[in-house]
């Protein structure tokens, strides 16, 4: 049972993304996230520590669970042990722990529900792999259910669609419910309660930092571009990842909105109310959490007077709005129906290109060759444009229209089969750094792939938790901290802005040539 | 005698099936899908759904994209099951419909290839380490039931042959709540045991996948939420908030 030791990303990097490790039974056991506290999870209505009748009301919380959930009963019960997901998770990959595998991720919770909650189970436990709870079993899941990121891949290719995500999602649930919290999820859920966003950025600074970044867009430009904040009547509220406000390349991208907006001639708001699009409700799996933080976002588009909504660049925050918005915090009639609701700002800037309305000199980008990581909440949990399958296309379509310079990965590690960064799910927290770097193998890989075939030296993604991720485990694999870029980024630096200096200076390039 | 305790074993077995299956499909459908969560890309309309649902029971399509070696071997084995099945469907029917007399030579020979399909699934779990680590006690009780229902059906038609028209008889009575003789092969009444602990343990066990694939909501949900609002049925959403 001992810890892999000597796991050697620069190592490791070379190789099949999809290879299949050996078994190493145990080697994950100790990864365990810190323990939410007291007070962090009274702010989620938790109770601060692990409660005197935790077994009881443990499987009464998971009775409560699937009388609320089909998916939980359907795929509790429809797992045949066919094996077809078993070398799908990226965890496993790296790490080579079978709880890693999805299938063995999902028994640790199934045993307990078919103990309690199948005749089979109660009869004869021992036939059907059914388990008491114990402080063991409890122990496994604190550990392997936050070895998830929640991210699907597995259900692409279970027979059945089972999907482990809302398994990690309900044990998670069951265990805040009881008092087992983890810090890192429930700290920041409680921040956007009392600041607005995840990072805990008061309005004073959010304000500063608008301010800071539009006297630098000037500056490079010469346009006044505007980050605007709090503006009534505005068109268009955009929700946004916080890290947008301070993290790079977040910045970047949110330089990108900003020249879009401004360009497109729209006008737009940020709120500081609901200046944070991510929803780690989702994963914690607490349904009503999630619907208390969807709910800013109706307040706020409401308050501001919006008639759009449109998101940033994050992942699972996109999964939310796109998928579950409607559902927790709608009807939105009182926006334009003229528009989807939500937009993405992928759909956003797409549109615009598609309409002629934006002048790029992708030259600007030719020191980049690059390569699009599909974040897996945007490639198997969400849509983007009419045509299933356009969260693959739309981005794509912005990053070939900004760059010179574009090449796909491997397709098994791309699209709906794409690998996540091995940090969603809210496992992006310093010591879960052992999964996180582990996790990411194969996505590193299929990156050294096309680094070695095309000279790839970045990275595109639309998601604040990939780029964060990425930021941390690409100087492990030997790559450069700096090689993870925003799509908007991209489109910022190539963006002509009527009246800019680039814009002025590409034409008298082009009537020179010309 | 023991026309009667099969006759009773059958009234009992067939009960557990359609009772027990019944009992969870009801479940299952009233169960609330808490939210949107298909497996994306998918369909945007309820026909595109049908479509994606036809692909995964009759094609196994995600199997076929996990691994293409389980797929052949579940698919053939699945599918020579299909065929075994309708082949005997002419000890329930009488008249026998044409096309299940068509089928007939295909169905006699499909156990064939549905014990080759079992052996091998089987097999797996000896030979592939994932596998055998998440295969439990049931998995291979299960894995034997099926051969052994497999070969004794094909032992009957090969080797040791019984009374087929005694057997019909036996069956359509049954179907008329009537008792008639029923044969004494040995190898019949193991055959018959075995299918009809098969119904009993059917509503209990992972055989619930058969009907779980069609509940399933990764695979059964439109991608439309921007089209149409979902309006959940979930109690947990009920509240507008907790703390
Ligand atoms: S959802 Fe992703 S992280 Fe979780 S088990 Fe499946 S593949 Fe692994
Ligand atoms: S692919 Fe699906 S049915 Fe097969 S073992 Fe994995 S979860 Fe179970
Ligand atoms: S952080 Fe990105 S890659 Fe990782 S789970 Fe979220 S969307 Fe997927």
């Amino acid at each position: 049972m001992a810890a892999v030791t000597g796991f050697d990303p620069k190592a490791e990097v070379h190789g099949d993304p999809i290879e299949i490790p050996t078994l190493a039974c145990g080697a994950m056991a100790n990864s365990k996230p810190f323990a939410a506290g007291p007070a962090h999870q009274a702010a989620l209505g938790f109770p601060g520590e692990l409660v005197e009748d935790w077994h009881d009301k443990a499987i009464f919380r998971l009775g409560e669970l699937l009388e609320n959930s089909r998916a939980l009963r359907v795929y509790l019960d429809s797992c045949v042990k066919c094996g077809a997901c078993t070398d799908k998770c990226h965890y496993f990959l790296g790490t080579g722990d079978p709880k890693n595998m999805p299938v063995a991720r999902q028994d640790l919770l199934r045993k307990v529900y078919r103990r309690h909650f199948t005749w089979a189970g109660k009869v004869v436990p021992w036939l059907v792999g059914a388990e008491d709870l114990t402080k063991d079993v409890l122990a496994d899941w604190y550990s392997y259910f936050h070895q998830c990121s929640q991210c699907r891949r597995c259900s692409v290719f279970c027979p059945y669609g089972i999907d482990t995500a809302e398994i990690s999602m309900a044990a998670r649930d069951i265990m805040d419910t009881i008092g087992m919290g983890q810090k890192y999820s429930n700290e920041i859920i409680g921040k956007v309660f009392s600041v607005g966003n995840n990072l805990g950025l008061p309005p004073k600074a959010l304000k500063a930092t608008l301010a800071g970044l539009e006297d630098e867009i000037e500056e490079e430009t010469g346009v006044p571009v505007k980050l605007p904040l709090d503006v009534k009547g505005a068109d268009v509220l955009l929700v946004t990842p916080s890290a947008d406000f301070f993290a790079s390349p977040h910045m970047e991208g949110l330089i990108g909105y900003a020249k879009v907006f401004h360009e497109a001639g729209v006008s737009w708001t940020l709120s500081t109310y609901a200046s944070e699009a991510a929803n780690f409700g989702m994963f914690v799996g607490s349904q009503e959490n999630m619907k208390k933080v969807a709910l800013r976002i109706r307040k706020a588009a409401q308050d501001l007077g919006v008639k759009r909504l449109v998101f940033g660049e994050c992942g699972h925050a996109w999964r939310v709005a796109y998928s579950f918005l409607d559902t927790l915090a709608g009807p939105f009639d009182f926006l334009d129906p003229a528009y989807p609701v939500p937009q993405h700002i992928c759909e956003f800037t797409n549109d615009l290109i598609e309409a002629g309305k934006l002048r790029f000199d992708k030259a600007a980008n030719d020191s980049f060759r690059l390569t699009f990581h599909d974040s897996c909440n945007v490639a198997r949990a969400s849509r983007m444009g009419d045509a299933p399958g356009g969260q693959f296309e739309i981005p794509r379509a912005v990053l070939r229209a900004t760059c010179n310079h574009f090449f796909d990965m491997a397709p098994e590690t791309t699209r709906e089969k794409t690998f996540c960064c091995g940090g969603g799910g809210g496992l992006l927290t310093d010591e879960l750094m052992d999964v996180r770097a582990k996790g990411a193998q194969p996505r590193m890989r299929a990156l050294q792939e096309v680094a070695e075939e095309h000279g790839v030296t970045h990275m595109a993604a639309i998601c604040a938790i990939c780029k964060a991720q990425f930021s941390k485990v690409l100087p492990m694999y030997g790559f450069d901290r700096e090689a993870i870029v925003s799509v908007h980024q991209m489109v910022s630096n190539a963006i002509l802005l009527t009246g800019s200096r680039q814009a002025e200076e590409y034409d008298a390039r082009r009537k020179s040539a010309g | 005698m023991r026309s009667g305790i099969f006759a009773a074993v059958f009234y009992v077995a067939s009960f557990v099936l359609a009772g027990g299956l019944a009992y969870r499909i009801r479940l299952y459908a009233k169960t609330p899908a808490a939210l949107r969560i298909p497996t994306t890309p998918a369909p945007t309309t309820h026909a595109g759904v049908a479509v994606r649902l036809a692909g995964e029971v009759v094609l196994f399509q995600s199997l076929f994209k996990a691994n293409k070696w389980t797929w052949a071997f579940g698919w053939v084995f699945h599918a020579a099951m299909l065929a075994t099945l309708v082949q005997h469907l002419r000890y329930f029917l009488q008249p026998v419909p044409w096309p299940v007399v068509l089928e007939q030579p295909i169905g006699v020979l499909a156990g064939f290839p549905m014990a080759a399909g079992l052996f091998a699934l089987w097999g797996r779990r000896f030979v592939v380490e994932r596998i055998r680590y998440i295969t439990g006690p049931s998995d291979h009780l299960m894995l034997a039931l099926l051969v052994a229902i497999t070969v004794s059906g094909l032992a009957m038609k090969y080797l040791a042959h019984t009374d087929i028209v005694a057997l019909k008889t036996f069956f359509l009575g049954l179907m008329r709540l009537r008792v008639e003789p029923l044969p004494g092969d040995p190898v019949l009444l193991v055959h018959l045991s075995l299918v009809a602990t098969l119904m009993v343990v059917f509503p209990f066990s992972k055989l619930l996948h058969a009907p779980g694939v069609f509940f399933s909501p990764s695979r059964n949900q439109p991608d439309d939420t921007r089209e149409r609002r979902f309006v959940s049925r979930s109690a947990l959403l009920k509240p507008a908030s907790k703390a």
